[in-house]
C-alpha cells in the first residue's frame, strides 16, 4: 500500500516491452489493467520512456539537477516536479491569510512585514520538517495504482482550483484541493478501487465539519473573556497589548503551516522520484527537494494572496486586536492539538472558523454571513471541483501519453494566465488590502490607474 | 470505518481549554501591565501589578515554547 509498493527494481525489464508496444490508447488501457492486477505503477513508466523529442528535452533538463540519476528522469517526471512546486507556490499564497489576515487587519503588523515574517517562518518550518509523508495522500488514494501521469493530473486540478478561489478571494483549503485533484485523477485513471472512500470520509469530511466549529467556539469564548476581563481598561492600551500577542500566535500558525504543507509537496516529489526509479525505496527527500519545496511555499507566502487576506481579515467580521489575538490563539491550539492527536485538519478552515468565532464573541461585532456562506460553499465544492479538473486532466494524460501531458500543461498554463489577467482588472495589493471588505471580479478591463 | 469520536472529543476539549486559558492569562497580563502603568503615572510603584504581569506573560511564553516543541519534530523524535 505504501510508497514502497510503487517501486521495485524487478519491474524494470517490463519497460522495454511496453515501450515496444507503443503505448497508444488501446494498449494504454491494457497496461493499466495489467498494472492494476499487480498493484504496480510501471504502466506510466513504460509510456513515458518511449523515445521522443520530449525525452531528449527531459534528459537535457536532468543534467541541471541530478547527475546521479539522470537515466531515470523522464519528461513526465519533470512535469510532475514542476507542477508539484507550482502547487506548493499556490499553497503558499493561498494560505498566507490564515496566519496573517487578522494581524494585517488590526494593524499588528504592516502588510509587507506580515507576509515577510510568514514567508520566513514557512521556509524555516519546511526545513525543520523533513520527515516526509510515507504516502502521497495519507492513504486516500492507493499509491500502488497511481501513476506519475495521474499525480500530474491531480496537481493540475489542485492548482487551477486554488487559483480560481484566489481570484474570487475565497479561503478554500489547499489540502482539500490537492486531495480532491488526486482522488479525481486516480478515480478516472485507475478506477474506483484506487480511491479509499472510507478514508475520505474519516480523514477529510468529518474533520472538515468539526474543525472550524471547534476553532470557532474556542475563539468566541476567548474573545468574550478577553473583553470581559479587560473590561473598563483604556481601550488604546489594551489594543496595543493584544497586538503584540497577536504577532506571537500568528507566527506559531505560520511555522506550523510550513512544517505541514511544504512537507506534502516534498512527499509528492519524493514518491514520484521513487516510482521513477531515481531514488531507492523508502528514501528520504534529497536536499534539493527540501530546498525547492521550502522556497516555493515561502515565495508564494511572500507574494501574499492579498485577495484572500482581505476576505479573512476584513470580509468575515470587523476584527479588533483582542479578537485577532483570540482567533490566532484558537487556530494555533486547534492545529497543534489535532496534529498531535493524529488528525489532519485544513489550516484554512480552522483559521476561518476562528475568525467567525471571534466576530461572534465581541458584543457589537457583526459577522457577515453572506461572505461566510460563500466561503462555506467554496469549502463544500473544493473536493469535487478539484476532482473534476483532476479527473479530466487524468483522462487526457492517461489516454494521450506525452502529447496528452503537453496538452494538459498548455491548457493549465493558459487557464492560469486568464485567471491572473482577470485578477489584474480588480487588483488587491499590500496597499489597498484593508481599504474594502469585498473582492470583486471585474469582467471588464480596469479603468486606467486602478 | 471507525470514526475516532473520543479523539475528536479530546481535540475539542484540549483546544477550547488551552485557547481559553492562554487568552485569559494574556488578558490578565495586559490588565496588570496597565495597572502598573497607572500606578506609575500616579507616582507610585505597584510591585504586585508588575509581578502579576510578569507571571502572566511568562506563562504565555511557556505556552508558546510548548507550541514550538510540538511543531518542531527535532525536539520530540
Amino acid at each position: 500500500m505504501g510508497a514502497a509498493a510503487v517501486v521495485g527494481g524487478e519491474e524494470r525489464p517490463a519497460e522495454g516491452d511496453q515501450a515496444g508496444a507503443g503505448g497508444q490508447a488501446g494498449p494504454g488501457t491494457d497496461l493499466r489493467a495489467a498494472s492494476a492486477g499487480r498493484g504496480r505503477a510501471y504502466a506510466t513508466r513504460g509510456r513515458v520512456r518511449r523515445p521522443s523529442g520530449a525525452s531528449v528535452v527531459a534528459s537535457a533538463a536532468a543534467v541541471r539537477w541530478s547527475t546521479g540519476c539522470m537515466s531515470h528522469v523522464t519528461f513526465l517526471l519533470v512535469m510532475v516536479i514542476i507542477t508539484a512546486l507550482a502547487f506548493d507556490f499556490t499553497n503558499g499564497f493561498h494560505d498566507t491569510a490564515n496566519a496573517m489576515a487578522t494581524s494585517i487587519a488590526t494593524g499588528a503588523l504592516p502588510p509587507r512585514v506580515a507576509v515577510l515574517v510568514s514567508a520566513v517562518l514557512n521556509v524555516v518550518g519546511a526545513l525543520l520538517s523533513t520527515a516526509v509523508a510515507k504516502t502521497i495522500s495519507g492513504g486516500i488514494v492507493d499509491d500502488g495504482l497511481v501513476t506519475l501521469g495521474m499525480i500530474f493530473a491531480g496537481l493540475v486540478g489542485a492548482i487551477l482550483w486554488n487559483l480560481f478561489t484566489w481570484l474570487l478571494g475565497l479561503p478554500s483549503s489547499s489540502s482539500h484541493a490537492l486531495i480532491g485533484g488526486l482522488v479525481g485523477a486516480a478515480w478516472v485513471g485507475a478506477g474506483q478501487k484506487a480511491v479509499n472512500f472510507d478514508e475520505v470520509l474519516e480523514k477529510i469530511i468529518i474533520p472538515a465539519f468539526a474543525a472550524p466549529v471547534v476553532a470557532g467556539i474556542a475563539a468566541a469564548l476567548a474573545t468574550y473573556l478577553a473583553y470581559r476581563l479587560s473590561g473598563r481598561a483604556d481601550e488604546e492600551s489594551v489594543t496595543k497589548g493584544f497586538r503584540s500577542g497577536q504577532i506571537g500566535s500568528a507566527s506559531l500558525v505560520s511555522l506550523a503551516h510550513g512544517t505541514n504543507d511544504a512537507q506534502k509537496t516534498m512527499g509528492v516529489i519524493t514518491l514520484s522520484l521513487i516510482s521513477a526509479g531515481a531514488l531507492s525505496t523508502g528514501a528520504g527527500p534529497p536536499t534539493w527537494v527540501i530546498l525547492t519545496s521550502g522556497l516555493a511555499i515561502g515565495l508564494g507566502t511572500y507574494l501574499g494572496g492579498w485577495r484572500i487576506i482581505r476576505t479573512l481579515g476584513r470580509g468575515l467580521a470587523d476584527i479588533h486586536s483582542p479578537q485577532g489575538f483570540s482567533a490566532e490563539t484558537a487556530s494555533a491550539t486547534v492545529i497543534l492539538s489535532s496534529a498531535h492527536l493524529g488528525f489532519a485538519l485544513s489550516t484554512t478552515q480552522v483559521c476561518s472558523g476562528s475568525i467567525i468565532g471571534s466576530g461572534l464573541g465581541r458584543r457589537g461585532s457583526e459577522v457577515r454571513w453572506s461572505t461566510a456562506g460563500r466561503m462555506v460553499i467554496a469549502w463544500l465544492v473544493t473536493l469535487p471541483a478539484a476532482g473534476l479538473v483532476g479527473g479530466a486532466a487524468s483522462a487526457v494524460v492517461v489516454h494521450g501519453g506525452t502529447a496528452g501531458t503537453v496538452v494538459v500543461a498548455v491548457v493549465a498554463v493558459a487557464a492560469a494566465g486568464v485567471i491572473y489577467l482577470l485578477s489584474r482588472r480588480s487588483p488587491v495589493t499590500a496597499d489597498n488590502v484593508n481599504d474594502s471588505r469585498t473582492v470583486t471580479v471585474n469582467p471588464q478591463p480596469a479603468a486606467a490607474g486602478s | 470505518m471507525a470514526v475516532h469520536w473520543s479523539a475528536l472529543g479530546e481535540v475539542t476539549a484540549v483546544s477550547i481549554g488551552a485557547t481559553v486559558a492562554v487568552a485569559v492569562v494574556f488578558t490578565l497580563g495586559v490588565r496588570s501591565t496597565l495597572a502598573y502603568q497607572d500606578a506609575k503615572d500616579g507616582g507610585r510603584t505597584s510591585a504586585a501589578a508588575l509581578a502579576g504581569a510578569a507571571l502572566c506573560f511568562l506563562a504565555c511564553a511557556a505556552a508558546v515554547a510548548y507550541g514550538l516543541y510540538l511543531i518542531i519534530p527535532q525536539f520530540h523524535d
